[in-house]
């Protein structure tokens, strides 16, 4: 069947903002399928809030709109757009959730819009808990027992009268898992099927036996309007039923179960595929005994989802785009396999290599959190290598994931007693691989470590090898054979000295580079084209001989990716690597890509010219610079991921393209950073430079709190506190010293004014600003957590003048050529530096997008010697539009509990979302609601804040008495708002130990924002902690700056709907 | 895992190639066709399958051994292939039916195996040059002269070698007699039959006309088996004449090369065949593609099939060669890949129950015919 002639016009949702849960890949499959509906000759409207996001660019869709993904806005869009098709299957859950919520409606039939991908029936027989058993019942596929319920007595009588202890309880419909959790006993189950039943938008849990422990196994399949039917891949976790598959290790293909069981599962999921009548792809998961044929089906996710995006990259074999296609009428075998180019789509994938897919968890940033692994997502991205054994594959992998570690051993368990060891094996958290490699380390056998962890013994068993190849390279001579055994392990040279204590020199080992083979798709059954490539350590480089046979008088530029999502470095950097990598091919260059991280759109083998999907250690991409030979390399779009390689490159002799490695070390070396200021007349906030905890109290105190803490090294703000009083910085010292104090802690005088961030792009005598923005929140609170404001609402021509010059000066005497962002503390009209970034930043695709300035492109075009005046731009500002644009932080506290919920120098958020408009208050009315806030005119609001907070929250707490708010507070704050005649009902704090306190009036549902701020935080022992979680968890509007209330208090007075506000389609901009 | 004590074994090909690998399995010298598969679950059905007699197989997937093997998996009495080829083997499997290592199988089978090799240049350059004879040894050659023996080794039929005595499996719910040509036969074909309610009677390669007939079968299974289709001539004497015997015939791989020819068709030899549990067959009646299970190096000649005879009903969605036919000369239909699956997808299983309704339909017109 070809393309259908009834479909002209499709709508596409997208994902909204990054959450746990919800990350890139869907900004991968989402452009996919635009790019294949384009290509298909249709016309595109997409909707996606997330502006930091590939899929939201000019050229990948005909109408843009960055708007909130709520129904009010779907349906103003539809109405304006008209299309007449909707695709529902590539924008994730929100995407899924939102299409369906239209249907039954019966918008979209009114609209004479058709649903594409899976139908409403489709949606509702997989999502909805009891449809999808009946249905499961019907085909004779085995459910886990279990019971959908809406009240907590339900709950509690199937538990304790039917299936017993441990349970499951699982919310419909929510992401990743959200409020679920697996509950032991009777209290237990009380509290989490409470919650359960209050995230869950249709009130609705389902209660289920629990199968911990059992092997869990998923299928991505594809089924078209043919009812042909295919397994793309299959997928092992590592980590048994119980963790959630997104915070699972997992390899693919399964490894464990015989062709029997395989066939098995396979067929159930086709079975299941073929019941629902998915015209796409389809995830479906499966929890298999391991000591029989008895098997259960766990989740089928009828759309494309994280593990599609992995069985892409995984494969070859592009999911998205095959999902697309199908969806608009065609059948898989009228679909090439694009990977060879000579055989269809309807095949499944051979693979001759072992891939592993490992989690990348926030734990680095949020200390205090529990780390614990259970049914609830944690995890903001992941990792993918690809290795010809298990094992070469974990050594890729453990690299890839950032964690400082080269092998598999956490120096943190080197010290701990066996039976230390043994007790941590028990645990369930994010350590645990790493703890069961510590255990191989001192002899503990694998069937005791699998009896504690129920962890497969294959996995186990192959961690021991390498344990073994360890103890081998430790015992006798380094030799030449326990050398090139190594490497083929994967092991880096520097691993390999460490671990024989020998240098490769005083052995005489001849070093081994790597070589590439080609990911094709068919296990090299027939002959690819695909540019795709991972390193092993054979004899054959199919890159080598890929680039022989595809001779080309371009230059070739290499471009270093950002490596896995993580709070603070996200999605942005993998906009910009794709960008960079367009604008090179634009110019005439053959441009490589080198990433690891499977979500995203970077690492589409078809993206650059060639992919390597490899660590970005130093090793590795020395051994990529021998094959490729590449004529520059580019790090200032990867990251800090990236920017840690410049100084190596340039040592190899690298061609680093853009700013020098000289430069970025200027910027970041605190002396060199105070010198360059110096030089260029530049102020900023006093600091010293500490080692001890004496000095840091003795310095704190000189400067005057408050004072801003942070290790030298810092990236993200990671590890970085405001410190209000002498207890803070004993407390910060403490845990910076635990972790062995390499670096100095920088103390700087803290500056409460207003922040202002810039990027600049500079070609070394000429700049550009596209845009300044201004922080709602004064600083203190980080960047990325700070609703951002372009163009600046409040800063005076003369200071925007101070920051044109100041800008000017550090591109100039950095030498930038390339991008560079600054940020600027507005104090008292005075104009600090705080930081200087001479790479991408955060905000440059939000700024691109809402200036037109396409920044990327034009710094690759500048790192290629064309200059802005050539590409057509002036020195300067560039001009303001019409429009406003407001960036709001997105957070998933709700997903990880124990964080403190107050924002601080340290990032936080996982993602953002944007709102254009042509008024400041409009464009901010839209950021919010984008962001999840409810408007909300009527009910509480619960005040309690620091003392230095109290003077302004006077203005504050009238203006919602005014809009009709009653208004609550703990007793100081109480007397001060009663005082100043707003009639405020007091509320004991929980250390008072008397009713009614905060916790109860949270839990009274009569509270609809809190407003809570407090000098300390982070512990969540603490009060003022376990309030604020307690709003997270009631999922309450928590407001933990003065700024953003304010922010919001505007809003709620403008009383707007989102029908009052314009619907901006950004290509018009 | 026994690092740097394993035995050092060589892959020496026709074409002068060698690989220095390790030694598993049993130790010696081998030599056989060389052959690729890609399926990635399988290889103890695979092992087990006779078609692969006297072949030395490469693995694709690198991972081979992970869940052992077990008495229960194989489908056939024990293993006759040529070699082993893999990337790596699992010295700790882990399956809750696993009774050995791929290792100690090997060696009960008395099979040379060699590992850690690199199997994807060997697949590449057997995908590029085609199959071609190969040695695995244990022992320090001469590499020219291994090359003369292995260009000059021509293996002996191999369908006399798999194919076995008459025996005769009961259904427990029989409804049809058949009786199953056995070129060297995979134990799922019986399974699948016995499962249906098929009464088998295994028969072996050479049976005559007479023999089967005497048997007054429901219906004729041509099994699977190995080699070129043209060295069974006597098989394909006794299917020529069985033609107009109006007894309906299903036949699978080599039993469908076999009916080709004995129907004037002829067959060719791949470049490096079909081996593997990902092959999409389209089924030109039903206008759907499904995902095979495969194992042959010859193929039917789509064109050289006679057109009164019948036609072709399956095709290779890949290379568009034959994959299977409708006879309309005579109630048969054969397939080129394996609908009994082991190792490999069970899409096509629904062919047996295809066959059953030959059966009955033939049952029918025969009732009529004969007025009852």
């Amino acid at each position: 069947m070809p393309l259908r002639s009834d479909i002209k016009k499709v709508l596409m949702i997208g994902s909204g903002p990054i959450v746990i849960g919800q990350a890139a890949e869907f900004d991968y499959a989402g452009s996919q399928a635009c790019r294949v509906l384009k290509q298909e000759g249709l016309e595109v409207v997409l909707v996606n809030s997330n502006p930091a996001t590939i899929m939201t660019d000019k050229h990948m869709a005909d109408k843009i709109y960055i708007e909130p993904l709520t129904l009010d806005c779907l349906k103003r869009i539809i109405e304006i757009e008209k299309p007449d098709s909707i695709l529902s299957t590539l924008g994730g859950q929100t995407g899924l959730t939102l299409s369906m919520q239209l249907a039954e409606e019966g918008f979209l039939e009114s609209h004479n819009v058709k649903l594409l991908g899976a139908d409403p029936l489709t949606i509702h027989k997989a999502e909805d808990r009891q449809a999808f058993k009946d249905t499961m019942e019907e085909i004779g596929e085995p459910c886990i027992p279990s019971k959908v319920v809406e009240t907590l007595e339900d709950a509690m009588d199937f538990a304790n009268n039917e299936i017993g202890y441990p349970v499951i309880v699982r919310p419909a419909f929510t992401l990743g898992g959200t409020g679920g959790g697996i509950a032991n006993d009777e209290a237990e189950l009380h509290e989490i099927a409470i919650n359960g039943l209050r995230m869950s938008p249709i009130h609705q849990i389902l209660v289920e036996k629990c199968i911990t422990g059992w092997k869990e196994i998923e299928f991505e399949v594809i089924r078209d309007a043919k009812s042909n039917v295919i397994t793309v891949c299959s997928m092992e976790n590592f980590d048994p039923v119980g963790v959630h598959t997104g915070d699972s290790i997992v390899i693919a293909p399964a490894v464990t179960l015989a062709d029997k069981e395989y066939q098995m599962l396979r067929t159930a999921a086709l079975n299941i595929i073929q019941a629902l009548k998915v015209e796409g792809g389809c995830n479906c998961q499966f929890a298999l005994k391991p000591d029989s044929f008895e098997y259960a089906v766990i989740e089928v996710n009828p759309r494309v989802s994280r593990s599609s995006a992995l069985a892409s990259k995984a494969t070859g074999y592009p999911i998205a785009k095959v999902a697309t296609r199908i969806a608009i009428g065609y059948s898989l075998d009228e679909i090439m396999n694009q990977v060879t180019g000579k055989t269809y789509a309807c095949f499944e994938p051979a693979i001759d290599y072992a891939v592993v897919k490992f989690p990348k968890w926030p734990f680095d940033k949020f200390v205090y959190a529990k780390k614990t692994l259970g049914t609830q997502m944690k995890a903001t991205g992941e990792i993918m290598s690809i290795g010809t054994s298990f094992e070469a594959a974990m050594m890729k992998a453990v690299r890839s994931i950032e964690l400082g570690m080269n092998t598999l051993r956490k120096r943190e368990f080197v010290s701990m007693t066996d039976e230390e060891v043994l007790n941590k094996l028990h645990d369930v958290d994010v350590d645990r691989c790493f703890c069961v490699f510590e255990a191989l380390k001192r002899n503990i056998p694998v069937e005791t470590i699998s009896d504690i962890t129920k962890i497969d013994k294959w996995f186990i068993s192959k961690l021991k090898n390498l344990k073994e190849l360890e103890d081998w390279l430790a015992e006798g001579d380094l030799t030449q054979e326990k050398y090139d055994t190594a490497k083929k392990y994967c092991y880096l040279d520097r691993s390999i000295e460490e671990l024989s204590g020998k240098t490769l020199e005083e052995c005489g080992i001849k070093k081994r580079r790597a070589v590439y083979k080609m990911v094709d798709t068919c296990a090299a059954e027939f002959s690819a084209e695909t540019p795709y490539f991972y390193s092993t350590y054979d004899d054959e480089n199919e890159a080598e001989e890929f680039i022989k046979q595809h001779p080309t008088d371009k230059k070739k530029v290499l471009v270093f990716g950002s490596g896995p999502i993580r709070i603070g470095q996200g999605i942005e950097f993998d906009y910009c690597s794709v960008h960079c990598v367009w604008a090179l091919k634009e110019m005439g260059y053959e441009a490589i890509l080198c990433n690891n991280n499977p979500e995203t759109v970077s690492t589409d083998f078809d993206t650059g010219d060639r992919l390597y999907f490899d660590p970005l250690t130093f090793e590795d991409v020395d051994n990529l610079i021998a094959t490729e030979k590449p004529d520059g390399v580019v790090v200032q779009f990867g990251g800090q991921t990236a920017i840690k390689l410049t100084k190596h490159l340039q040592d190899i002799g690298a061609n680093i393209m853009g700013t020098s490695a000289e430069s970025i070390d200027a910027a970041e070396d605190r002396e060199r950073f105070d010198e360059l200021l110096e030089k260029c007349d530049i102020p900023r906030p006093a600091g010293e430079t500490v080692f001890t905890t004496e000095e840091a109290l003795k310095a704190a105190n000189e400067l005057g709190y408050p004072v801003l803490l942070r290790p030298s090294y810092v990236l993200g703000g990671q590890n970085m506190i405001i410190a209000h009083a002498d207890s803070d910085v004993e407390e910060y010292m403490k845990i910076i010293t635990s972790h062995k104090l390499e670096n100095p802690v920088l103390i700087d005088k803290y500056m409460m004014g207003t922040e202002v961030e810039v990027d600049a792009i500079c070609d070394g005598t000429d700049f550009l600003i596209p845009g300044i923005m201004e922080h709602i929140e004064r600083a203190g609170i980080h960047s990325g957590d700070s609703i951002s404001v372009y163009p600046a609402q409040t800063l005076n021509e003369r200071v925007k003048k101070v920051i044109i010059t100041y800008t000017e000066r550090l591109a100039k005497a950095l030498n930038v050529i390339g991008l560079v962002n600054i940020q600027y503390v507005v104090y008292d009209h005075q104009v600090y530096v705080i930081e200087v970034n001479p790479r991408s930043s955060r905000t440059v695709p939000y700024i691109s997008k809402v200036t037109g300035v396409q920044m990327v492109d034009i710094a690759t075009k500048i790192m290629l010697g064309h200059s802005l005046k050539e590409q057509g731009y002036t020195s300067g500002l560039y001009p303001e539009g019409e429009y406003i644009a407001v960036k709001v932080p997105v957070f998933s506290f709700e997903k990880l509990h124990d964080v403190d919920t107050q924002l601080g120098p340290e990032m936080k958020s996982t993602g953002e979302c944007l709102g254009i408009a042509k008024t400041f208050s409009e464009a901010l009315y839209k950021g919010l609601i984008a962001a999840g806030f409810k408007m909300q005119y009527s009910g509480g609001v619960l005040f309690t804040v620091r003392n230095q907070d109290k003077p302004e929250i006077i203005d504050l707490a009238s203006r919602f008495e005014a809009l009709g708010f009653d208004i609550y507070a703990t007793s100081g704050t109480a007397s001060l708002l009663n005082r100043n005649m707003i009639a405020t009902n007091f509320t004991y704090r929980i250390k008072e130990e008397k009713e009614p306190n905060v916790i109860t009036l949270l839990e009274s549902g009569k509270i609809n924002y809190v407003i809570s701020t407090s000098e300390t935080g982070r512990d969540p022992a603490r009060d003022s902690v376990k309030m604020r979680r307690k709003a997270s968890e009631r999922s309450i509007a928590c407001l933990t700056s003065i700024d953003t209330a304010n922010a919001l208090v505007s809003c709620l007075e403008m009383h707007k709907s989102i029908d009052d506000v314009e619907m901006v389609d950004i290509t018009k901009i | 895992m026994d690092f740097g004590k394993a035995k050092t074994a060589y892959l020496i090909l026709a074409d002068g190639t060698v690989f220095k690998g390790k030694s598993f399995g049993k130790e010696g010298t081998v030599i056989g066709e060389t052959v690729f598969t890609t399926g990635m679950t399988g290889y103890q059905e695979t092992l087990s399958d006779p078609s692969y007699c006297g072949q030395i197989i490469t693995q694709t997937f690198p991972l081979i051994g992970n869940y052992g093997t077990n008495s229960k998996d194989f489908e056939s009495k024990g293993s006759v292939v040529g070699g082993y080829v893999v990337r790596e083997w699992c010295d700790a499997p882990s399956n809750f039916r696993c009774e050995e290592t791929i290792d100690s199988f090997l060696k009960k089978y008395g099979i040379v195996g060699i590992y850690d090799i690199d199997t994807r240049r060997l697949t590449r350059i057997i995908r590029e040059t085609g199959v071609m004879n190969g040695m695995i040894t244990t022992e320090e050659v001469n590499v020219d002269e291994a090359v003369k023996k292995i260009k000059d080794f021509k293996p002996d039929r191999p369908v006399p070698k798999v194919s076995g005595q008459k025996e005769v499996f009961k259904s427990d719910n029989g409804k049809y007699d058949i009786v199953l040509l056995d070129y060297g036969y995979k134990f799922n074909i019986r399974r699948n039959l016995l499962k249906r309610g098929f009464n088998v009677t295994v028969m072996p390669w050479n049976t005559t006309v007479e023999e089967i007939l005497a048997l007054n079968p429901d219906g004729i299974m041509l099994s699977n088996g190995p080699g070129d289709p043209t060295d069974c001539q006597e098989s394909i004497e006794t299917l020529k004449q069985l033609l107009d015997k109006n007894i309906p015939t299903f036949g699978i791989c080599l039993g469908h090369q076999l009916l080709a020819i004995a129907n004037g068709a002829k067959t060719v030899k791949l470049k490096y065949g079909h081996r593997g549990g990902n092959q999409p067959v389209i089924d030109i009646d039903h206008g759907r593609t499904y995902i095979t299970c495969q194992n042959h190096g010859y193929a039917v000649v789509s064109d050289s099939l006679p057109s009164e005879v019948g036609k072709v009903s399956h095709v290779n969605a890949n290379d568009g060669t034959c994959e299977g036919i409708k006879y309309t000369n005579a109630p048969a239909f054969t397939v080129q890949f394996h609908p009994e699956a082991c190792g490999g997808p069970r899409d096509t299983a629904y062919l047996f129950d295809e066959f059953i309704d030959l059966i009955e339909k033939q049952r029918k017109e025969k009732n009529n015919k004969e007025g009852k």
